[in-house]
C-alpha cells in the first residue's frame, strides 16, 4: 500500500496527469485520436523510444549519458537489411540477436573508454555519433546498398514487427518487458542499487568499495543492447531502411529520461517514469498536427520539454535545499 | 563480550611505514599497534602525517616501505573495499554519503540482506538498520532520505555501516569536529561500548581532553614520524603538547607585542538565514583576532561574506569608515581587505598555473600595463614576494602544483600581500603544512601585525589560536557565543563557548 502510494505521489503521478490532459484536449478536438487505432498507434510509437529510454536511464542515473544512441540504431538497423540482402531467408531471432549483440559492442566500447579511459562520458559518445553514423554511411557506399525495402526482407521479420497479441502490439510488448526486467532489477539488485549510488556520490561509492568502473560499463553494454534491438525493432516495424535511421534521436531519449524524472546528474530516478516521459513526449508530438500545430515543431517540444524538466528540477532542488537550511535553523534557534 | 586482551597480538599493527608524496615525506617509520579492547589516540599537528596513517590503515593508500599486520599476519590493502572486507572501518571527519538514497540503503550498501533470487530484503534491511540505531541509542528513521541530515547524524550512519560489516579495526578521524557537546558525548558513549566489545579503535582528535577521556593510550607523530606510544595516564597534558610540537609554545608562537590602533573593520548584524545571525565585530590596526568555534559553525561562511564572496541577507561590513557592498569582492579588495581562503588548493591556487601567473592574480592590472599582462612585471612581483616569504622553489614558471603545502600556502600569502591590504583575513593558514612553514606563517602574521595590519585569523587548532591571537571570537551554531581576551582565553573557556554554553556576546 506503502509503495503504491509513494509511487503516485512522484514524477510518475505528475507525468500521467499531464498525458491524460493531453489526450483530453485532443481527443476533444478530434474524437479520433481515442479510438482503438488511436491508442494502437500511441504505444506503438511509444515503444521503440521507450527501449531506448529504459537504456539511457541505466546511465543517466550513474552521471553518465549516451549520445550515440541514435546512430547505434542506425547502424544494427541496416544491419538487419544487410542481414536480409545476405540472406533472404534470415530466422528473426538471429536478427535479433545479432542486432543486440552490435548494439551490446557499440556500447562496449563508449563504456570502455568512460569507465577504463576515464573520458566523460558526454565526450566519448558525442565523438561516436558521428563515428557510428559514419561507419554505417560507410558501409552504405562500399556495398552500393544506400535503401533496403520490404520485399528485400523476410515475411516472418516484417510480420514480427508489425504483428500483435490480443491488440497489444509485439514491439510494445517487448518494451514493457525490458521495462519490467530493468525495474526489477533497479529496484531488488545489489548491483542495482549500486548504480544510484554511483551517481548519487562518485567518491562515497569508491569509499564503499563499489566496483563504479566494472558498473558503469555493464551499464553501457547493456544499454548499448537495447539501442540494438530497438534498431532492429525499427526495420521490423517500418520496412524500410536506409543509413540514415535514427538520426537525432538522442534528444528525443533524452528529453524523455528527464521529463521522467531521472535526475541528469545522477542518483534518482526510475525506469518507469523514463518509459512514461517517452509516452508523454510521443502522444504530445503525436497530437501537435490534430491541434494544428505543423509537424516541424515537433522536435522544439522535446527541447522545450528538456529544458521544462530540467528546470523544474533545479527549481525543487533549490527549495529543497533552502527547506533543509530553514529546518535547520530552527531547530538551532 | 570478550574480555579487554590487552596482552595478545594486535588485531592490527604499522611497522616502520614510510609514504611519501612527489616530494613530501608524509610518513617516516610509523610504528602503531591497535589491541582489541582500546581506544587508541594518535596524536600530532596538522601535517604530521595522521591523516596518512588514516589512508593506509583504510586502504586508500599503500606504504612505500614497512608492514602493516593484520591479527600478526602481514596484510596488503590495495583498495578501501579489500580493507572493509577484511574488517576496518574509516570514520571520516566529513562522512560521505548517497544523499538520494535512504538511511538503510547508505548503511547496507553491498552488503544488503538478500532474499531468494539475489533479491534485496528491504524488510530485514531496515529491522536491522532500526535495531544498530536502537544499539547506539541514537533513533533514526531508516527509511528516510540522507539528504539534509545533520553531521552527527551522519557520523551515527558511518558507524552503523561498521557495526554491520563486523568490523573490527575502527578509525574515527576527527569526529567531534563538528559536533556539538552533546553529540560528542554520545559518540564517546558508542565508542566506548565497541571498545567494550573488543574492538580496536583508533581515535583522533584536536582536543587534548578528549583523548584523555576516551582513550587508553596515545601515539604522537610529528613531521610525519614516530614520537611515542604512551599509556594516557602514564603522559601529562604538557608533556603530550611537547611530543606533538618539539618546540616550546614561544618558538611555535612568535607572537610580538604590538600597537593597537583605531578600528579598521568593523562588522555589523551579519546575517544569513540558517547559516549565521547577528554577527558583529571589529578587528583593531596592529592586532589579531582570533575566530574559533567548531567545523560548521559558520567562520568561513561569516568572512567569505565579509571579503563579498558569498551573498547575506542584511547587516554592514565597513573598512576605514567605507562601507562595503554585499557580494562584490573586487570593491573589498580596492579597499584593501584580503581573504586568503580556507582550501588552498581548491580555492587560493590554480594548481596548474606557474608560481608567477598565481603570484599575480590578485595584482593583474600592476603586472600589465595597457591592458596586456607582461610576463617580466609577473616575475618580477613573485619574485619580490619570494624572496621576502623565503619561498623555496625551483623555477617560479614551475606549476603551483610542485610545491609543498607550506610553499604553496606562502605564495596564497604573497600573492594576497601584493594587494598591500590594511585587512587581512586567513582561514585556516596552516592547515596540512608541515611545521617549519607553520612557525614561518606565524612568524609572518606576527610581523604583519606588527606593521599596522589588521588580522583576522580563523582557525581549528586552539593552540594557534590562542597563541596568537590578541582577542578571540567564539562562533556556535552561527552566532558569536563568546569574546575573549588574550589573558581570558583559554582552552576551556574557548571550548565551552565553542559548544553552546556560553552567552551571545
Amino acid at each position: 500500500m506503502n509503495r503504491i502510494r509513494a509511487l503516485l505521489s512522484g514524477r510518475e503521478l505528475s507525468i500521467v496527469l499531464a498525458l491524460a490532459a493531453v489526450v483530453l484536449v485532443t481527443t476533444a478536438t478530434n474524437p479520433s485520436f481515442l479510438s482503438a487505432q488511436g491508442i494502437h498507434d500511441l504505444f506503438l510509437n511509444a515503444s521503440i523510444i521507450a527501449l531506448l529510454a529504459i537504456g539511457q536511464t541505466l546511465l543517466v542515473i550513474t552521471r553518465n549519458i549516451d549520445l550515440s544512441v541514435g546512430s547505434v540504431m542506425g547502424l544494427t538497423a541496416y544491419m538487419s537489411g544487410q542481414m536480409f540482402i545476405a540472406d533472404h531467408e534470415t530466422p528473426t531471432i538471429l536478427v535479433v540477436l545479432a542486432g543486440m549483440a552490435l548494439g551490446a559492442a557499440c556500447g562496449a566500447f563508449n563504456g570502455a573508454l568512460v569507465a577504463i579511459a576515464k573520458v566523460p562520458a558526454l565526450v566519448v559518445t558525442l565523438g561516436t555519433l558521428y563515428v557510428y553514423r559514419g561507419l554505417t554511411y560507410g558501409w552504405a557506399s562500399a556495398t552500393g546498398v544506400h535503401q533496403i525495402n520490404a520485399d528485400q526482407m523476410s515475411q516472418g521479420f516484417l510480420s514480427f514487427g508489425s504483428g500483435s497479441v490480443l491488440g497489444i502490439p509485439h514491439l510494445t510488448l517487448i518494451a514493457v518487458v525490458a521495462l519490467a526486467i530493468a525495474a526489477y532489477a533497479l529496484h531488488n539488485w545489489r548491483s542495482g542499487r549500486e548504480l544510484y549510488a554511483i551517481g548519487s556520490n562518485p567518491q562515497a561509492a569508491r569509499l564503499a568499495g563499489i566496483p563504479a568502473g566494472k558498473r558503469v560499463l555493464t551499464a553501457f553494454v547493456v544499454s548499448g543492447a537495447l539501442v540494438g534491438l530497438a534498431g532492429v525493432l525499427h526495420a521490423s516495424y517500418f520496412g524500410t531502411i536506409n543509413a540514415s535511421v535514427g538520426t537525432g534521436r538522442e534528444l528525443a531519449v533524452v528529453a524523455a529520461v528527464v521529463v521522467g524524472g531521472v535526475a541528469i546528474f545522477g542518483g534518482s530516478g526510475t525506469v518507469l517514469g523514463a518509459v512514461l516521459g517517452a509516452l508523454l513526449l510521443t502522444t504530445i508530438t503525436s497530437a501537435l498536427p490534430i491541434l494544428g500545430v505543423p509537424a516541424f515543431w515537433q522536435r522544439a517540444v522535446d527541447g522545450a520539454a528538456l529544458l521544462l524538466a530540467i528546470s523544474l528540477d533545479r527549481a525543487v532542488m533549490v527549495r529543497l535545499a533552502e527547506r533543509l537550511r530553514k529546518e535547520r535553523s530552527l531547530r538551532r534557534a | 563480550m570478550a574480555a579487554p586482551d590487552h596482552t595478545g597480538v594486535p588485531l592490527l599493527e604499522l611497522r616502520d611505514v614510510t609514504k611519501s608524496f612527489q616530494a613530501v615525506r608524509a610518513l617516516r617509520g610509523v610504528s602503531l599497534a591497535l589491541r582489541s579492547g582500546e581506544v587508541h589516540a594518535l596524536a600530532g599537528e596538522n601535517g604530521a602525517g595522521k591523516s596518512t596513517v588514516v589512508r593506509i590503515i583504510g586502504g586508500e593508500h599503500q606504504p612505500d616501505s614497512g608492514d602493516v599486520l593484520l591479527d600478526g599476519e602481514h596484510v596488503r590493502f590495495s583498495s578501501p573495499r579489500e580493507a572493509q572486507q577484511r574488517g576496518v572501518a574509516v570514520i571520516h571527519q566529513e562522512p560521505i554519503q548517497f544523499p538520494d538514497l535512504s538511511v538503510a540503503e547508505n548503511v547496507f550498501m553491498g552488503r544488503q540482506p538478500l532474499r531468494t533470487g539475489r533479491r534485496i530484503d528491504r524488510k530485514a534491511m531496515h529491522r536491522r538498520a532500526s535495531e544498530v540505531f536502537d544499539q547506539l541509542g541514537v533513533p533514526i528513521d531508516p527509511a528516510r532520505q540522507t539528504r539534509g541530515l545533520s553531521i552527527a547524524d551522519q557520523q551515527i550512519i558511518e558507524i552503523a555501516k561498521a557495526l554491520v560489516a563486523d568490523a573490527r579495526i575502527i578509525v574515527m578521524d576527527e569526529p567531534t569536529a563538528a559536533l556539538s557537546a552533546v553529540e560528542a558525548e554520545r559518540l564517546f558513549r558508542v565508542a566506548r561500548g565497541l571498545a567494550d566489545r573488543g574492538a580496536a579503535l583508533l581515535f583522533i582528535s584536536h582536543r587534548l581532553d578528549e583523548m584523555y577521556t576516551l582513550c587508553d593510550r596515545v601515539t604522537v607523530l610529528r613531521d610525519g614520524a614516530f614520537v611515542v606510544t604512551e599509556r594516557m595516564a602514564d603522559i601529562d597534558n604538557d608533556t603530550l603538547v611537547r611530543r606533538m610540537v618539539g618546540r616550546s609554545v614561544e618558538q611555535l608562537f612568535p607572537k610580538r607585542d604590538t600597537e593597537i590602533g583605531e578600528e579598521v573593520l568593523v562588522v555589523d548584524g551579519l546575517t544569513r538565514a540558517g547559516v549565521y545571525r547577528d554577527i558583529s565585530f571589529s578587528v583593531r590596526r596592529g592586532e589579531i583576532v582570533g575566530l574559533a568555534g567548531l567545523v560548521g559553525s559558520g567562520r568561513s561562511e561569516v568572512v567569505r561574506a565579509v571579503f563579498g564572496v558569498d551573498d547575506r541577507d542584511s547587516g554592514t561590513v565597513t573598512v576605514d569608515g567605507k562601507a562595503l557592498p554585499k557580494g562584490k569582492p573586487r570593491n573589498a579588495i580596492e579597499s584593501g581587505v584580503a581573504l586568503v581562503p580556507e582550501d588552498r588548493r581548491e580555492q587560493g591556487l590554480v594548481l596548474e598555473l606557474s608560481i608567477e601567473r598565481n603570484a599575480s592574480l590578485a595584482r593583474l592590472r600592476q603586472v600589465s600595463p595597457g591592458g596586456l599582462t607582461r610576463q617580466s612585471r609577473e616575475r618580477a612581483l613573485a619574485g619580490t614576494w619570494g624572496e621576502r616569504l623565503s619561498l623555496k622553489f625551483g623555477s617560479l614558471s614551475d606549476p603551483a602544483a610542485t610545491l609543498s603545502g607550506g610553499n604553496q600556502q606562502k605564495i596564497v600569502l604573497g600573492k594576497w600581500l601584493a594587494t598591500e591590504p590594511s585587512v587581512l583575513i586567513v582561514d585556516e593558514p596552516t592547515r596540512g603544512i608541515d611545521i617549519g612553514a607553520k612557525v614561518e606563517v606565524h612568524a609572518l602574521l606576527s610581523d604583519l601585525a606588527a606593521q599596522g595590519m589588521a588580522v583576522l585569523l580563523i582557525s581549528s587548532e586552539l593552540p594557534e589560536v590562542l597563541g596568537m591571537a590578541d582577542r578571540v571570537l567564539v562562533m556556535h551554531e552561527g552566532r558569536i557565543t563568546a569574546e575573549l581576551s588574550r589573558d581570558e582565553a583559554d582552552e576551556e573557556s574557548v571550548m565551552y563557548a565553542a559548544t553552546g554554553n556560553g552567552s551571545a556576546a
